[in-house]
């Protein structure tokens, strides 16, 4: 565990279970499955990574890979509603030394909110439209502190002010539809750290947001982290974002990790096709127009029916590389590459060096 | 919000104006047009083989010689000013504000609607409170737990209640609760005599009412809910630590009961107006049975009062719920 202090990801080995893990957020070998009508859904399928105080995560993938719902997991929210009683999940989940995964429902509510925040992709439908922006940040202060009306208000005062809005003083009479998009966000922010909570999840914070704001947004969220010091889990599709703001990038197929590592080891030298894919449908400014992204041929696996063997390989074009058909029989698992970067492909080590360097980096 | 609910006052207004007007046309039009002529309708008010003096004299003193405009705009005076009716031997004066004048029952309208509007009233009140309580919580309860046993068995109930009409389940409980097993009192008494009575003798017809649209309340309230529980602001609450309860009533039901307001103000405003078969089931001579009765007789001065109290009703309710809505929306809010 040498690598985890350094990197705060943790190593492919699940933990033996039921020893408190030394990261700060550390989840093993989770599953979430949803029976329907059609079949078993499965979401997250078996995803192990942890994550230190004052780092940032991001995990990245395509619509359906499982990120958000990974995210909502680690928040206890699946659970919760008509539709709780439908959810199986199996795993660990420990947070600060607690496991949330078979806690008492009511100890996760607990921590929800306080020790663990959430931030959702549209803050405009994600705030109640009835009631006013300071009112709703009142709320999420007084859940968890025995505290006036006066002095959660001052305090929602100080926070909106904290995030950047102007006259928070009068801001915090408003109604969420008075707001801008980028606003609300930063009054979204606002809400969920008036706790100060140790963990925040960001899913897709920027995705709804004007390209100006985004940036904007995004270097509020790293500003309070480091004031703060909190663990930040980032969901996105946005390798831009990535690049921006992660220490640690995860990036999910289909319910399961294929790669994570060091920002800046995935970046520089990726070890899994799909992340190839990735990288070659991200646009850049410094390429020719002439030249056309790369997309990822397919459409993204179904949950229910995933293919067998190694998840991404009816899309993958080195899919017939490795010998006896392995990559459409044996589903591949994590293998340190280096360090703290570990892959899920059946390519040889020397082969996917080779297509990197001479196929797929000249490309980008 | 003062000037806009001032402007929304004058529409109303206007709004009345041009009902009456319609109603007024349409009565004066449809004699008219299945053929009986204004002799034909002065002849109704006097006895066997009348005189061609005797009907000239009665349709000039009802006035039904002038032409209709000049009719309307005496009723519509008759409202502000008051009215003189020539009824033969004698003059009757019908104070302000005078709704008409029936010669059939020789009094004027208005004291009549407002003797009977608190029956009416009492009606609605009642079987308000009972449907929009019982609704609301057998919705939100279904909601919360949709295709469970409690869901299925009070969804069922629901649709039988929709389905079942007031003849069969008023007169059952009648047959039942009055008559079998005497619990409920069979004469209305007014509120401010003896409450408690009151109460008794109105509940069975509060409760047969009351299933009716509590039915659709809670149909209304289930679906509701269940489109409200699964908005992004509903998880943002969880996320925030909340209990369920706060969220489901706080931020989901909160939300939710909104258009259900607007169904209940105007609900509430169609069933002032009168309730004419609750009414008539359970014989409270509330306005709905005055309307019957001014039906059946072809007393149009009874039926045009009544239409534009119901109008009113209608027109009153439409503007309480507007306010309220704004008031209960931030988004619709006007400035």
């Amino acid at each position: 565990m040498t690598e985890l202090s350094k990197t705060g990801v943790a190593t492919g080995e699940p933990v033996a279970a039921g020893k408190t893990p030394e990261a700060f957020l550390d989840v093993r070998d989770l599953k979430v499955h949803f029976p329907t009508d059609d079949g078993l859904v499965k979401s997250v399928d078996g995803l192990t990574f942890s994550l230190d105080k004052g780092k940032t995560l991001a995990i990245v993938g395509e619509s359906g890979s499982g990120k958000s719902v990974t995210s909502l997991a680690i928040m206890g929210l699946h659970r919760l509603g008509s539709r709780g009683k439908n959810v199986r999940m199996s795993g660990e989940i420990w947070l600060n030394g607690k496991e949330l995964v078979n806690a008492d429902p009511d100890e996760v509510r607990r921590l929800r909110g306080r020790e663990m925040a959430m931030i959702f992709q549209d803050p405009l439908s994600a705030m109640h439209p009835y009631y006013k922006v300071g009112d709703q940040i009142v709320e999420a202060y007084r859940t968890h502190h025995k505290v006036s009306r006066k002095v959660a208000r001052a305090r929602a005062v100080e926070m909106l002010d904290r995030v950047g809005i102007p006259e928070p003083g009068k801001r915090v009479d408003s109604y969420p539809h008075e707001f801008s998009g980028g606003m609300r966000q930063r009054a979204m922010i606002a809400m969920s750290l008036v706790n100060n909570p140790e963990l925040l999840i960001a899913d897709e914070p920027t995705t709804a947001l004007d390209v100006t704001v985004q940036a904007q947004i995004l270097d509020l969220i790293r500003d309070l982290q480091k004031e703060f010091g909190s663990a930040v889990v980032m969901i996105t599709h946005d390798l831009g974002v990535v690049a921006e703001i992660a220490d640690d990038v995860l990036v999910m197929y289909g319910g399961r990790c294929v790669e994570r590592g060091r920002a800046d080891e995935v970046f520089e030298t990726p070890q899994h096709p799909y992340t190839w894919g990735l990288l070659g449908s991200m646009p850049r400014i410094d390429r020719e127009t002439s030249e056309r992204l790369i997309p990822v041929k397919g459409q993204p696996p179904s949950l229910i029916n995933v293919p067998s063997g190694c998840a991404f390989h009816p899309r993958c074009p080195y899919a017939d590389i490795p010998k006896e058909n392995v990559t459409r029989t044996v589903r591949p698992e994590l293998q340190q590459v280096e360090g703290g970067h570990w892959s899920a492909c059946h390519l040889s080590a020397e082969d996917r060096t080779r297509i990197w360097t001479e196929e797929i980096a000249p490309k980008l | 919000m003062i000037s806009y609910i001032f402007r929304r006052t004058l529409a109303a207004i206007f709004l009345l104006l041009v009902v009456s007007a319609v109603t007024f046309a349409i009565f004066f039009l449809l004699p008219r047009l299945v053929g009986q002529t204004a002799d034909q309708l002065a002849q109704q008010y006097i006895g066997k083989s009348p005189s061609k003096a005797d009907i000239l004299a009665v349709k000039h003193n009802l006035g039904l010689d002038q032409p209709v405009y000049v009719q309307f705009w005496h009723f519509i005076k008759g409202i502000v000013a008051g009215a003189d009716y020539n009824i033969g031997p004698t003059t009757v004066h019908c104070d302000v504000p005078c709704f008409g004048y029936s010669f059939k029952d020789h009094v004027a309208v208005w004291p009549q609607l407002t003797s009977r509007l608190p029956i009416t009233l009492s009606l609605a009140a009642g079987a308000a409170v009972l449907w929009l309580v019982s609704g609301v919580a057998i919705g939100v309860i279904s909601a919360l737990k949709p295709r469970s046993l409690f869901d299925r068995t009070f969804m069922g109930v629901a649709l039988a209640g929709v389905s079942l009409p007031m003849f069969f389940t008023g007169n059952l409980a009648i047959l039942l609760f009055v008559f079998n097993w005497p619990i409920f009192g069979r004469d209305y008494v007014p509120l401010t005599q003896n409450p408690e009575q009151w109460a008794n003798t109105l509940f069975p017809a509060w409760c047969s009412l009351a299933l009716l649209y509590s039915a659709i309340y809670a149909r209304l309230t289930r679906s509701g809910m269940l489109e409200t529980m699964n908005e992004d602001f509903i998880r943002t609450a969880r996320s925030k630590g909340l209990g369920e309860r706060t969220v489901v009533v706080k931020h989901g039901l909160r939300a939710a009961l909104t258009p259900i307001i607007t169904v209940f103000g105007m609900d509430l405003g169609l069933l002032l107006g009168g309730a004419v078969i609750t009414e008539s089931v359970f014989s409270l001579p509330g306005i709905g049975q005055y309307a019957v009765q001014g039906i059946t007789d072809n007393d149009l001065p009874k039926i045009l009062g009544v239409t534009l109290l119901a109008a009113f009703f209608v027109v009153v309710a439409n503007l309480v719920v507007d306010v309220l809505y704004a008031a209960a929306d931030p988004r619709v809010r006007l400035s």
